[in-house]
């Protein structure tokens, strides 16, 4: 995925804001290339999960799609532990197309950024692939 | 008959029909309908006990459907259901 600094640093932000609690959003582009980002409400609001609000889910999923865009990635992040999906992550991403890109705060001063595809229902060890971040 | 608008996450699995005509008097009825059409529908919305995964939200005609009766909720012709997978996760 190509990520431009500017939405890089968006997400960061976003991931800030939301500390403890763990953020989510949509990352919008065409193909592998990111050109917006759509920060949403973590309905679940707490440090462990994240559930997007369903109706803005809804809305920015349809925002997307009315504007010719693809829906490149869903994020969220990890407040305390690295930038690696958990087993929740996996269990729950119903989402097989679009990559799942995890900011993790762990190191507060140092966040970092990977993206994975997902396939919750692919044999275990065959579940999660990354997919380079190239920072443009 | 329902209408079930199927979002582009499930279109492959239900043969990339964008909307599936499927009878039944209750959403919990529709649903098993559906994916008795569409196994593949199935598999992604179900758990491996045949319940509607957690995380799957329905919607009847713009309503939520687990504030409505979730599964008993009474659906007929013109009723419009929609399936959205959730985006959730978490570090635990």
């Amino acid at each position: 995925m190509k990520l431009p600094a500017s939405l890089a640093d968006q997400i960061i932000a976003h991931a800030r804001e939301e500390f403890p609690n763990e953020c989510c959003g949509l990352i919008a582009g065409h193909g592998d290339e990111a050109t917006r980002v759509l920060p949403a409400t973590n309905a679940e609001g707490t440090p462990f999960m994240y559930v997007m609000d369903p109706r803005e889910q809804m809305e920015l999923m349809d925002a997307i799609d009315d504007a010719g865009e693809d829906m490149v990635a869903i994020y969220h992040s990890h407040t305390r532990s690295a930038a690696y999906p958990s087993k929740t992550d996996v269990e729950l991403a119903f989402f097989p197309e679009p990559l799942y890109v995890i900011v993790s705060l762990q190191d507060p001063h140092a966040p970092v950024i990977r993206a994975f595809r997902l396939a919750r229902s692919a044999p275990e060890g065959e579940q999660i692939s990354e997919e380079p971040v190239e920072a443009t | 008959m329902s209408t079930v608008k199927i979002p582009p996450v499930l279109r492959q699995a239900a043969g990339g029909e964008r909307t599936v005509d499927v009878s039944g008097a209750t959403v919990g009825e529709v649903l098993t309908n559906l994916c008795d059409q569409h196994p593949a529908v199935g598999a992604q919305i179900l758990t491996p006990d045949g319940e509607l995964h957690k995380y799957v939200n329905v919607y009847v005609n713009d309503e939520d459907a687990r504030l409505l009766q979730w599964t008993d909720t009474p659906v007929g012709d013109g009723d419009t259901l929609m399936i959205l997978p959730a985006m959730a996760g978490g570090a635990r």
